[in-house]
Order: C-alpha cells, then sequence, then structure tokens
C-alpha cells in the first residue's frame, strides 16, 4: 500500500521530541517544475486528477483553480493561503502533516503558487500548534537556503514568500473568508459570496484557500501524474487519505489509507476494532459537524459521495466512535456545547439558536428534561438548517443533532421519563 | 513629533518589535493579533494600558483593537497566574474521561474552571479540541502538550510546572 503523503512521518506520533529529518529534502519536483513545464498543463494535471479539498467540504482543487484569474487578467498581489486551522473537534490530521511532513506541504505550496501564479503565501495556523509553527518556520528558512523561495526562483522570474500566521483561537477562523477577515485584523466574521475569494478575497486581491492535506497532495500528483493518483483509490474513490479514528478503539491515531477504504476497514483493520468490552454504536465519520452513520452502516467505503449516499459527509476523515458505554444524549450535548460557545455571533438564529440547543440538551442529560423538549429541538434544527445562517456552522452543527434525534430516539426518551441519565 | 503617552507603558524594544510588525504587513492593521500575541508572551495578558498602547502604534482606535482582543480564546483580558492549563473540553477527550481529569486539576489547585490559585501559579481554561485526539484526554501546559492524561498523574504534572517555567504562557 502506497503512503505519498507520510512517507515521512514518526513511527510513533507520540514521540514529539524526536524531530523528523527534513534537512536532506530537496524538493525534486519543485527543481524539474519550476520555469520548465507549462502552467496550464500543470492545472490539466490537478484537474484531472481529481483531488478534491481535504478541509471538509470536497470541493474539486482542479475546478477551485480554475475560477482563480490569470495574471495577465489581475496583476498585482495575488495570495494563496494555508488553511491549518484544525479545530474542528475529533480531527487530528494536519497537525500530523504540518508537524512531520513539513518539507512536503512547503514544497505543495510553492509548485501551488507556481501554477496559480500567485506570489505571496500565508500560512494560517492555529495557535496552540507550536511545534507545527516552529518547524515550518525552520521548512522555509530551508526552503530559502535551497533557492525555492524569495525572487526569480531557480532563474523562472517566478517570485514567491511565505509568511507564518500564528492564529489566536476562533474555530470560526478555519471558514474560508473567516480567515481573510482574521489576517486582516478585522473582527472574524464570514464575508458575505459572491464575490468568492479567488476574485476578491485578501485585501480585495485574488486569493485561493486551501487546506494542510490538500496542498500536501501536489508534489506527487505532479510527479506521478493524475492517472497514478487517480488509481490509488479504491471503491469510486480517487488517491489516498488520511483517516483518523478516536474513542474506544484498540488503536486510536492517523491511517493513511486508499480513498473509498470503508469505515469497517478503518475501524477493524487499521484502528485494531473496539476496546474489550465496548460495543460501537454509531461513528461521526469525519468531525464533529458530521451526521452519524450507524453501526449498520459501516461498510459504506469512504468517499465524498458514498457518504453523501448514507445522509452523511467524509468531512475531514476522521471518525469519532460512540461506544455503548458512552451517552449519546451527553455525546450530543458536548458537540452543542462547541458550537453554541464558537458561533461567531453574526446572525441571530446561530447566535441565539445554538445555545437555546446546547440548554435543552444539557437539561435532557441532567434527568430535568421536559415531553415538548424534542419538538422544541426539532423546530430549532429546522431554523439552523442550511440556507437559513450565514454560513456553514449552524448547519454543520445540526447533522449530528438530526441523526442524533432520530437515531437515539429511545435515548433521549428515557431520560425524560427516568429524569436521569441511564449512563450515569 | 509628540510622543503619546500611552506609549509609555512598552519599553522602547517592545515598540520596535511592534513596528517591525507592522512594516511586515501590507496593511497595519493586519499585525493586532501577532502584537497582542506578543506583547501577552511578555506581560502574560493584555490590561488596559497595553491596549491602548498597541492601538496606538499600529493607528487603530482602542475599541478596533479590543473587538479583536475579546473575540479570541487565547488573547487574555484579564490577568493569569504564571502557567496556563488548556484543558481540552471537546468530544474525543469527554468520551475518554476528561471531566474526571477536570476535577483532579480543580481539586488539586482549589480552584473552578476560568480562576487562578492563591499562589498564582496556574490558570485553569477549557480549549477546542487540540488535534490529539488519538491520545485523548488532551492538555496544554503553557507550550507543552501532554495526551492520555491520568488522574494519578495529574499532582506531578503539575509539579512539574511549579516554579521551574519562565516560558509565556501563551501557547
Ligand atoms: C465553521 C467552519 C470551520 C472550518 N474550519 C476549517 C479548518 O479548520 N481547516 C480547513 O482546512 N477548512 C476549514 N473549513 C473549510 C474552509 O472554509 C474551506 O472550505 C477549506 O479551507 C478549503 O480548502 P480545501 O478546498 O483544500 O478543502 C471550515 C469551514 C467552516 C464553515
Ligand atoms: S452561522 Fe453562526 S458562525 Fe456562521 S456567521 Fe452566523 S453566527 Fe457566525
Ligand atoms: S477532542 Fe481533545 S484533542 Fe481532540
Amino acid at each position: 500500500m502506497q503512503h505519498p503523503l507520510t512517507m515521512h512521518c514518526r513511527p510513533v506520533l507520540s514521540d514529539l521530541s524526536q524531530p523528523v529529518g527534513c534537512d536532506s529534502y530537496r524538493f525534486e519536483v519543485a527543481r524539474q517544475i519550476i520555469g520548465k513545464v507549462d502552467r496550464n498543463y500543470l492545472l490539466d494535471v490537478v484537474e484531472q486528477s481529481g483531488l478534491a479539498g481535504c478541509g471538509g467540504g470536497s470541493f474539486p482543487t482542479g475546478r477551485k483553480w480554475r475560477l482563480y484569474p490569470p495574471q495577465s487578467e489581475r496583476p498585482g498581489p495575488r495570495y494563496f493561503i494555508i488553511n491549518a486551522d484544525e479545530m474542528e473537534p475529533g480531527t487530528f490530521k494536519d497537525r500530523l502533516l504540518l508537524e512531520d511532513e513539513t518539507s512536503l506541504l512547503i514544497e505543495g505550496i510553492i509548485l501551488s503558487a507556481y501554477i496559480l501564479d500567485a506570489n505571496e503565501c500565508y500560512v494560517f495556523v492555529r495557535g496552540e500548534y507550536q511545534l507545527a509553527i516552529e518547524r515550518l518556520m525552520a521548512g522555509i528558512e530551508q526552503a530559502k537556503m535551497a533557492g525555492l523561495l524569495g525572487t526569480d526562483i531557480l532563474g523562472s522570474k517566478f517570485c514567491l514568500d511565505i509568511h507564518v500566521h500564528r492564529g489566536a483561537g476562533r474555530y470560526i477562523c478555519g471558514e474560508e473568508t473567516a480567515l481573510l477577515n482574521s489576517l486582516e485584523g478585522r473582527r472574524p466574521v464570514p464575508r458575505a459570496k459572491p464575490p468568492y475569494p479567488q476574485v476578491s478575497g485578501l485585501w480585495g486581491a485574488p486569493t485561493i484557500v486551501n487546506n494542510v492535506e490538500t496542498v500536501a497532495n501536489i508534489p506527487n500528483i505532479i510527479k506521478n501524474g493524475a492517472q497514478w493518483y487517480r488509481s490509488l483509490g479504491r471503491n469510486g474513490g480517487v488517491g489516498t487519505k488520511i483517516f483518523g479514528v478516536s474513542g474506544r478503539v484498540m488503536r486510536p491515531g492517523t491511517y493513511e489509507l486508499p480513498m473509498g477504504t470503508t469505515m469497517r476497514e478503518l475501524i477493524e483493520d487499521h484502528a485494531g476494532g473496539m476496546r474489550s468490552g465496548y460495543r460501537l454504536r454509531a461513528v461521526l465519520p469525519g468531525g464533529a459537524s458530521t451526521a452519524f452513520l450507524s453501526a449498520e452502516q459501516l461498510d459504506t467505503p469512504m468517499t465524498p459521495a458514498a457518504m453523501m449516499k448514507s445522509g452523511t459527509r467524509l468531512g475531514t476523515g476522521t471518525a469519532i466512535i460512540l461506544d455503548d458505554q458512552t451517552c449519546p444524549v451527553g455525546f450530543i450535548a458536548n458537540l452543542q456545547r462547541f458550537f453554541a460557545r464558537e458561533s461567531c455571533g453574526f446572525c441571530t438564529p446561530c447566535r441565539d439558536g445554538l445555545p437555546w440547543v446546547s440548554q435543552i440538551l444539557d437539561r435532557i442529560e441532567a434527568g430535568k428534561g421536559r415531553a415538548e423538549d424534542l419538538d422544541r429541538l426539532s423546530d430549532l434544527q429546522n431554523t439552523l438548517a442550511a440556507g437559513n445562517t450565514f454560513c456553514a456552522l449552524a448547519p454543520g452543527a445540526m447533522a449530528s443533532l438530526q441523526s442524533g434525534l432520530s437515531l437515539f430516539r429511545d435515548d433521549f426518551v428515557r431520560h425524560i421519563e427516568q429524569g436521569a441519565c441511564p449512563w450515569k | 513629533m509628540s510622543i503619546d503617552k500611552n506609549l509609555l507603558h512598552l519599553t522602547e524594544a517592545e515598540q520596535r518589535e511592534i513596528q517591525e510588525i507592522v512594516a511586515s504587513y501590507p496593511h497595519p492593521k493586519a499585525a493586532s493579533l501577532d502584537a497582542l500575541l506578543l506583547i501577552q508572551a511578555k506581560r502574560r495578558y493584555i490590561s488596559d494600558d497595553m491596549l491602548a498602547a498597541i492601538a496606538t502604534l499600529i493607528g487603530i482606535s482602542v475599541a478596533e483593537l479590543d473587538e479583536l482582543a475579546t473575540f479570541y480564546n487565547l488573547i487574555y483580558r484579564k490577568p493569569v497566574g504564571q502557567n496556563v492549563i488548556l484543558l481540552c473540553d471537546s468530544i474525543s477527550c469527554w468520551i475518554m474521561g476528561r471531566d474526571a481529569i477536570e476535577c483532579a486539576i480543580k481539586q488539586q489547585l482549589q480552584i473552578e474552571v476560568g480562576e487562578t490559585d492563591r499562589e498564582g501559579q496556574f490558570t485553569l481554561l477549557p480549549i477546542v479540541c487540540l488535534g490529539h485526539c488519538d491520545h485523548a484526554p488532551a492538555m496544554l501546559i503553557n507550550k507543552q502538550l501532554y495526551g492520555d492524561v491520568t488522574q494519578d498523574e495529574v499532582k506531578s504534572l503539575l509539579e512539574r510546572h511549579k516554579h521551574g517555567e519562565t516560558e509565556c504562557s501563551t501557547p
């Protein structure tokens, strides 16, 4: 099995003291490409590879890049931004790449910026990722020394600077237009779209925002071709994906596997199955903003399309396991508390609705639920659905609530009827 | 040029550093967050005086800067202890027993979440998923990330950070 994304990773991720050897990284692909290969050809390769954004939305990267106006149309500053704000609960894949595949990521940035003809890059890293920030700074220095950053790179007239921007912690900063406001020093609330960032992004200039993992795929796609990348996937998926599993499994962790690996294989073969004494009840397949996949649906291949068919989304690809000894109401209450706290407060349904949802759930979990609470939750879930709020945060929050209310209806009812949490 | 009295709250070195940050962005306002984090790293939190001084250097109003300072989780507008404990309260850590860790810390320090202990050594705050979910429960003490934290280990972890730490409290 090929692991193009995680080739250099530490065997034991928890061993943070061991820096991984990047000093020898040669930026081979960038050296062969920059100034030598036509941008349009490279853009075709990225598009044909079928690479889809790994930040949670699975939007085709080639299609997104096509909307970026060429230098001839829009001269002046042109931005390429890496979204390394990873704050989606249960998601821990970008940290792996930032810390252990720093040079691969930097080469991905250089190649992507070259294809787009962007000359300024900001890597927006969440402030808590201290080690990632240090390694990025070191990696950027190294790339500079190697002559791959700065002006007239490899004699090609292409110029690129990479800046590391440290975030100060708010989930909404991961939403790409809020991220732009944050970078500009404005209050980080999302912007209205259109205009899309490709046309009017950072300081009004053409801007592309991509996730860390998306960009780390670029060097290998350019090196080995679109066909190679497509062939890595299974069950209708393309490429590889860094999947993750957390919760009460034998081996929680990150696993780079073919896109389209089934959820059951991920959990049972790679993560070693459930710990003894625990049974799986349901899974959030890709972070806190995805809907539950039930135990009966575990054979769903992990591709954006198949997950959609099963009523959920691939999201970030990091699965959170709900086991039989964890209260599903408490589980959902924890998720909604997060969303209520992280609402940016810009639009009313989300600002007022999420705390309401959260309070009702806390009340039910505490055994003080009322008969009408479930109807109230269903109402709120409609109020906060896609299209009713300014950004995707609130609809994302509703994914687990809606699927949870139907999947665990009996458990909700038991809490209310018994006046106590059966798991306590 | 007259010197704004607000600036007197910052050392000359600090003022220079902020000016350098401002110069590194195409627009001064973009330096706001970096400047706040820089001063907080040196002074542990952003007092009203600091806020006014930074705003003056960047050339924006105090209200504009406070709008940012109060928005972010990692900017502290109130004094914090020598060490800041950021204990993850997101889903995977919750499943894996972070509530018990919180209890152990509260008991050890005799504080509630959001408070600083009597000696001014530790402040306990909740934090969103630290990206260490495969080693839940996770927490950060200052810049140090801990995973698979157990109740029994809390006391010794805190001891390790007591007094000894000189680094800043911002992760
Ligand atoms: C509330 C919210 C939070 C988000 N957080 C992140 C994040 O932390 N990292 C990320 O890459 N994308 C995040 N996204 C998705 C981004 O808006 C954007 O789609 C993504 O960065 C695009 O990159 P990609 O096409 O490479 O996936 C978030 C979206 C929303 C609505
Ligand atoms: S949906 Fe929530 S997070 Fe998004 S803009 Fe509205 S208030 Fe802000
Ligand atoms: S949920 Fe605690 S580190 Fe991710």
